[in-house]
């Protein structure tokens, strides 16, 4: 019993080790020299690390992240808290209201989720043209917004229907109104779960690849995302640049992982299991 | 409970989502279907372009099974699916229950949770990164065993299959998540009755983990198919659906006709038979949200 549970240990952290390994190996190769990686990063006879990788990614003369990272803050932060602020208060309406069609709206609502976002791309691309907004941030944190609202509804709709109701009749036989209800009573009890949207709206936002393509143009709009594939050489991949290019951009994502891991836990299970 | 019946409050909530939601998501899906009928000069063409993309050796290339890849982004994206789900429920269930009983299992989760939270531009880096020729782990592995070492995604015959491969690197953590939630809904009496009848483990595994979490398994399922059918980033950044169009995906198929070609028609297409695709995919998610009295 003893040796068999020594073996799972062993087993699992195996697992981890090979999980972890392609992470240890970026970091390597960012802070090695190239000449010492020729025998694999793995290779240890000589070890001279140096931030220089980072500092060439960083301040890149075509595509640097300095850059790129303010321009995706720029876009992801109200790209986050516009469609949570409206995907909360539609999440809070479908949970608490009866109208006619409010089956078929949020089945509709759930659909939207499916979409690929090749869907929209063409009339989107066509709609921000005639609306002069290709190559502008508004035009993006819109449609980001937009894109985010389906899930950040399903996901609070599923949390206020566990919520009991009675502390809003109370306030309202008191005289408030539902807006004021809203806004006094369900934001302040919501605000984990509305932690958990956060958290990960925003990692996606700032992940997005495809919808900034097809509407940012301008070198020096690029996001951060958009910069990673211009860091490739044409022929020769220079990896010490790339690996440094990699960890940059996936160093905020993972720290809001780690910071909120509880609830980006919670909102992603919270939004596939409801 | 829902509490009222046509208040007035229920449009100052649910309105400024529905509007937005019409306008950059609902109208842009209908007039992607709506182009799709039609050609460059807004004629009316039926199901023309349909037949021409179906029979374009880009979507299909059936000829491709005795030449090898490429086969077609419409066949790349079914045998994506074909390896990497079955890959990904099985790792993920089996992991999940793994790690469960072991120390520092929280972490071990938390480890193969990280490819799920990086952008998916750098898991393509990642994953050529893996599979390059100097440094890659994957060469390194395979060179204990004799193999000579290459860059596999540069190649016809491998470029996929190390794409999916990676991808399962990437997405794996998202099903042991999953399942480990599900594993802490299951009552812990259900496992000692087990043990007072004498059922073995590999026994309550089938008996019981795998019938309780059958209702995981199926969003992970619907999830990960999603995932699938919507692959872009990864093959974007790594092999641009090359080389010759070896690793080429539905999703980036429809980027090169409508922003490389400008053929904003046949894109259309493509984006359609995608969405069919991902609808199909979503009938038990719309079905359990139709069923839910709430």
């Amino acid at each position: 019993m003893k040796i068999r549970r020594v073996a799972l240990n062993i087993f699992a952290w195996t697992i981890a080790l090979i999980w972890i390994v392609p992470f240890v190996g970026v970091f390597m190769t960012t802070l090695r020299p190239l000449d010492e990686l020729i025998h694999g990063w793995w290779n240890f006879d000589s070890f001279h690390p140096t931030l220089e990788n980072f500092a060439s990614a960083w301040n890149h003369p075509t595509a640097a992240l300095k850059k790129g990272m303010v321009n995706s803050l720029i876009v992801a932060i109200p790209g986050t808290l516009i469609p949570l602020m409206i995907a909360t208060m539609a999440g809070y309406g479908f949970s608490r209201y009866r109208f006619p069609l409010r089956k078929s709206f949020f089945i509709l609502v759930v659909i939207t989720l499916a979409l690929p976002q090749q869907t929209i791309a063409i009339p989107i691309f066509q709609l921000m043209n005639s609306l002069n907004l290709i190559d502008s941030y508004l035009g993006l944190i819109l449609l980001h917004s937009a894109w985010g609202l389906p899930w950040i509804t399903f996901f609070m709709r599923n949390f206020f229907t566990t919520i009991p109701v009675a502390a809003e009749e109370a306030a309202r036989i008191d005289g408030a109104n539902d807006i004021v209800i809203f806004f006094k009573i369900i934001l302040p009890v919501a605000l984990p779960a509305i932690g958990s949207a956060c958290a990960l709206q925003f990692t996606w936002v700032w992940s997005d690849f495809f919808l900034a393509l097809i509407l940012i143009y301008s070198p020096n709009k690029l996001l951060i995302t958009q910069r990673i594939p211009l860091m490739r050489g044409v022929y020769n991949v220079d990896w010490g640049l790339l690996s440094a290019a990699a960890i940059i951009v996936m160093i905020v994502p993972i720290l809001i992982y780690l910071l909120l891991q509880r609830y980006y836990i919670k909102g992603m299970v919270g939004w596939s299991l409801k | 409970m829902p509490r009222k019946r046509g208040s007035k409050y229920a449009a100052f909530f649910l309105l400024p989502a529905l509007i937005m939601l019409a306008v950059f998501v609902i109208y842009p899906v209908g007039r992607t279907a709506y182009i799709s009928f039609f050609d460059e000069n807004g004629t009316f063409v039926g199901l023309k372009n349909y037949s021409k993309v179906l029979t374009s050796r880009e979507i299909i290339d059936l000829s491709g099974f005795s030449r090898g890849f490429p086969l077609g982004a419409l066949v790349h994206n079914i045998i994506w699916i074909a390896i990497h789900l079955p890959l990904t429920i099985i790792l993920g269930l089996s992991l999940a229950v793994l790690l469960k009983g072991v120390k520092g299992g929280s972490v071990i989760k938390s480890i193969v949770f990280l490819g799920m939270v990086m952008p998916m531009i750098v898991g393509g880096v990642m994953i050529n990164f893996m599979f390059d020729r100097n440094l890659g782990i994957v060469n390194a592995f395979l060179g204990l065993f004799g193999f000579q070492a290459k860059s596999w995604t540069v190649y016809p015959d491998s470029a996929l299959l190390s794409l999916i491969f990676g991808s399962v690197w990437l997405w794996t953590g998202f099903s042991v998540i999953l399942y480990s939630a599900g594993l802490e809904t299951i009552p812990k009496d259900y496992y000692e009755a087990a043990e007072l009848d004498g059922a073995g483990p590999w026994k309550t595994f089938t008996k019981i983990t795998i019938p309780l979490l059958k209702p995981i398994t199926v969003v992970v399922a619907t999830m990960t198919l999603l995932w699938e059918l919507k692959i872009f980033d990864i093959v974007y950044v790594t092999t641009a659906g090359g080389p010759g169009g070896a690793s080429n995906v539905m999703a980036l198929q429809m980027y090169i006709c409508a922003f490389r070609a400008l053929d904003f028609n046949r894109a259309a297409v493509v984006a359609v038979i995608l969405t069919l695709f991902t609808l199909l995919v979503s009938i038990p998610l719309v079905r359990s949200v139709r069923d839910d009295k709430r």
